[in-house]
């Protein structure tokens, strides 16, 4: 029983380290999708937010001022897919894919060329990262039997960027569900022709969609770079971006379900950790690639069959253009 | 311009005034120098063709386009709107004809977005909700303010338009097309509740291209044509016949002119039919009726009563759950190959659908593309493997001349044609290929005068030439006026069977209620 115990504590806590981006990134995806833009960018502002924290605080030493420039650099992306997709009507999903190869790409040359270490930032120590954080009494809970492990290990320990995912929700769910914000973003997702009428800007609306959108992408990728690890390395999103946008539809573009998506996807991630090498009753150990698959089998398997029809926002990708 | 306006209007003050408005898009001269008094208290309507101009001035007048030149007041003051969030400040509130309402949005949601005045719309929510109690009962405007907009019927979404307007302090309320979507009850709830809102001192401008609904409700009336303003009247001193000439600019028949019909042998017959919709649901439950050469069978009922999934099962578009279907004689209820939409084409039976945007076209499509839709494996116009291109536009063209469609160019993209003249496209294409019964289900729907006017002529020529239609319309005028046998449906049946000779509004109206008549 302790040893199982142990490890569902370890499992758990993992999950929550894996989630925290997919959290934030998803949050972002929320806004921007439920204005009515499709954010398939999500990958590419993850992975442009991670270098330009590694980057930044690299240089400057300094955790906080790595996750300014990441925030800084997401929203400056996001930006460029509304001036594609909204000031010109461009479409949606080109522009976001655009952005992602773009990124892919950018980072490593200029990574390349500002520290020449073949795409990589230097590794990053002391303040340059965000450390994890020992909530009160959690030295002292310690030896609790249960109660010690589920405080020090699940809730306390982590950086604060997963609690800043973990605030997001709710703060994310009020701003959308309670605000005249949040009333006109959903709104502007489903009939942006009533949004015209009743005298707001549709495309004013839109651009603040993506830069909160942006923003919060933006901790998503300083996350990967400076909290979970500390540097950037090429290409480290690995698809991070899209299975938050996976997520954000398997919760039906909701910030509640989405987390449940979120944690889901990284339980499923942890679970491969663990498994890896592991021997299993029965069948032995399973060679690494079948294991490290189990999330995005999980993804397609979400999205193809136990998600019901989900129902996107009625404008989603569709470019908005005044009616003569 | 005729100054017939009697006393007791005129003495009225003016509520909305537009002076020398002037409108152009590109090349298009959509409004000339058109000036419009509209008092207080009263209902004014605006009539014209589909592209006289009047979606144009409204959007003037609501501020949604700014107009080249001329001028705007409103109670007398100088008003210039940059939007339409301007006009709502002056009292102008508009009602759309595709309604922008946002749909998983309850009725309170959708009347408060945009009129939020605080950061959290907790407060506006409870506000609105018991301004909107209030203005339900004194208006007839009764909605359920918690009620999901998806989930309301198309009436009550209409409802919701007008309170957002009167939410908004709207003192002028402009109605673009408002019953092109409703049922004729739907229509005449509307019509109580612009009289109890003229009741109240607010104005009402109602743009219409429907004759009957102008004569019902209006007090005076500015008839538009190709953007010009050619008549104002007052609406007690005028008549159907004189307001469709002036709209028109000709002399129009609005009664069809035809002889009696003379039947020959049934073509298609259709016993105990029965059909289920998408749901699931039996929409048709055990019909029977047959279509002979030469006559015009009239299907009148309220819309959703089964008339659709009727005349999808005939066109081969929806499997029958019961019941037969003979062809001439044959019977191919169950005979595969026959009973798709393609075969039911192959066999002779033309269709022109009821919702000619989803079913009849493609709006994408150029017009000669749609114009062969359904056709498009026929000879003529395929070379070997290869659709040729010559031949279709040729032929669309040829189609286009013959039934006036304007403009008359093939290549221009379907959805840039007005509802009229796409509608035409399609009569053509299934006239022309000369079927022995046509399905015509709502073929006016959304068509201006003239071109109705034409489109009946067309059907009875059809007719005359020997061939049977069969016609699904909720227009009760156009029922009357184009059959020589009346079948009202309710709720999946026929209720009964009429000649023209015995058919009124009155006695249709009621079987369409669903009380059956001892003639049936």
């Amino acid at each position: 029983m302790g040893e199982f115990f142990f490890m569902l504590v370890l499992l758990v806590d993992s999950t929550l380290r894996v989630a925290a981006p997919l959290v934030l990134a998803a949050l972002g995806g929320l806004f921007a999708e439920r204005s009515g833009v499709v954010d398939i960018g999500l990958e590419g502002k993850m992975l442009g937010a991670a270098f330009a924290a590694a980057a930044a605080a690299a240089v400057t030493g300094s955790a906080w001022l790595g996750l300014a420039a990441a925030v800084g650099v997401s929203v400056m992306l996001a930006l460029l897919h509304g001036y594609a997709c909204i000031t010109h009507a461009g479409n949606q999903v080109v522009s976001g894919m655009a952005l992602n190869i773009v990124v892919a790409g950018l980072t490593v040359v200029v990574g390349n060329a500002w520290f020449q270490r073949g795409g990589q930032t230097p590794q990053l120590t002391g303040d340059a990262r965000f450390a994890p954080i020992d909530l009160p009494l959690a030295k002292t809970l310690e030896d609790v039997p249960v109660i010690g492990a589920l405080y020090s290990e699940i809730v306390s320990g982590h950086n604060i960027l997963v609690y800043m995912a973990a605030i997001a929700v709710p703060l994310v769910g009020w701003f959308v569900y309670r605000t005249r914000f949040g009333l006109r973003l959903r709104a502007v997702g489903e009939n942006p022709a009533a949004v015209d009428t009743a005298g707001i800007s549709v495309s004013g609306l839109r651009y603040r969609a993506l830069i909160v959108g942006g923003a919060l992408c933006g901790l998503s990728g300083a996350y990967l770079s400076i909290a979970h690890n500390a540097a950037f390395i090429r290409d480290m999103s690995a698809g991070k971006g899209y299975l938050a946008l996976a997520a954000l539809i398997f919760g039906k573009w909701r910030p509640v379900p989405t987390l449940v998506a979120c944690l889901l996807f990284a339980f499923a991630d942890a679970i491969q950790v663990r498994l890896q090498g592991t021997a299993l009753p029965l069948v032995g150990v399973i060679p690494v690639q079948f294991i490290q698959v189990l999330p995005y089998v999980l993804t397609v398997l979400l999205l193809a069959g136990f998600v019901g029809r989900a129902v996107a926002p009625k404008a989603i990708g569709i470019p908005y253009v005044k009616e003569r | 311009m005729t100054a017939a306006v009697p006393g007791a209007i005129a003495s009225r003050s003016p509520a909305l005034e537009a002076r020398g408005i002037d409108k152009r898009f590109g090349p298009v001269h959509a409004n000339r120098n058109i000036s419009l008094v509209v008092r207080r208290g009263t209902i004014h309507g605006i009539i014209g063709e589909n592209g006289a101009g009047k979606s144009t001035l409204m959007g003037i007048l609501y501020g949604f386009h700014q107009p080249d030149s001329g001028e705007i007041r409103v109670d007398g003051q100088v008003q210039r709107f940059r939007s339409p969030q301007d006009a709502l400040k002056a009292g102008i509130g508009m009602v759309h004809q595709h309604f922008m309402l946002v749909e998983p949005f309850t009725v309170v949601e959708n009347v408060v977005l945009g009129a939020e005045d605080t950061f959290r719309i907790e407060g506006s929510l409870v506000r609105a909700r018991a301004e909107l109690e209030k203005l339900g009962r004194d208006y007839h405007l009764e909605v359920d303010v918690d009620a999901t907009v998806a989930d309301l019927t198309v009436g009550q979404r209409q409802r919701v338009e007008i309170l957002k307007a009167l939410y908004r302090g709207a003192q002028i309320l402009i109605l673009d097309e408002p019953t092109g979507v409703l049922t004729p009850q739907e229509a005449d709830h509307l019509f109580r509740i612009l009289r109890a809102l003229k009741a109240e001192g607010k104005t009402v401008i109602l743009i219409t291209h429907k004759l009957r609904e102008v004569l019902d409700v209006t007090d005076t009336v500015t008839v538009v044509r190709r953007g010009e303003v050619v008549a104002e009247v007052a609406t007690a001193t005028t008549t159907k016949e004189s307001l469709a000439e002036l709209m028109v600019g000709r002399k129009v028949l609005l009664r069809v002119d035809k002889t009696p019909a003379k039947p020959g042998e049934v073509v298609l017959d259709v016993a105990g039919l029965r059909v289920r919709d998408s749901a699931g649901v039996e929409r048709v439950k055990g019909v029977s009726f047959q279509v002979r050469r030469g006559e015009i069978v009239g299907i009148a009922g309220v819309a959703g009563n089964g008339q659709s999934e009727l005349l999808e099962a005939l066109a081969g578009i929806r499997p029958v759950s019961g019941g037969t279907l003979r062809w001439k004689g044959v019977d191919i209820t169950d005979d595969a190959g026959v009973r798709t939409a393609k075969g039911m084409r192959r066999l002779g039976l033309g269709h022109v659908p009821e919702d000619r945007q989803r079913m009849g076209l493609v709006a994408e499509f150029a017009a000669s593309e749609s114009a062969i839709l359904g056709y498009h494996d026929d000879a003529p116009y395929n070379r070997n493997i290869i659709l040729d291109r010559r031949i279709v536009s040729r032929e669309c063209e040829r189609q286009m001349a013959e039934y006036d469609v304007r403009p008359p160019n093939a290549n221009l993209q379907t959805l840039a044609f007005s509802g009229g003249n796409q509608q035409k496209i399609i009569v053509a294409r299934e006239v022309g290929h000369n079927p022995d019964v046509l399905l015509v289900g709502q073929p006016t729907r959304g068509v201006d005068i003239g071109a109705i006017e034409f489109i009946h002529k067309r059907l009875v020529a059809l007719r005359d030439a020997g061939k049977g239609i069969l016609l699904v319309s909720v227009e009760l005028d156009e029922i009357l006026s184009l059959s020589d046998r009346i079948l009202v449906m309710f709720d999946g049946i026929l209720v009964g069977e009429l000649s023209p000779g015995q058919a009124n509004e009155r006695t249709v109206g009621l079987m369409m209620a669903g009380i059956r008549s001892e003639a049936a």
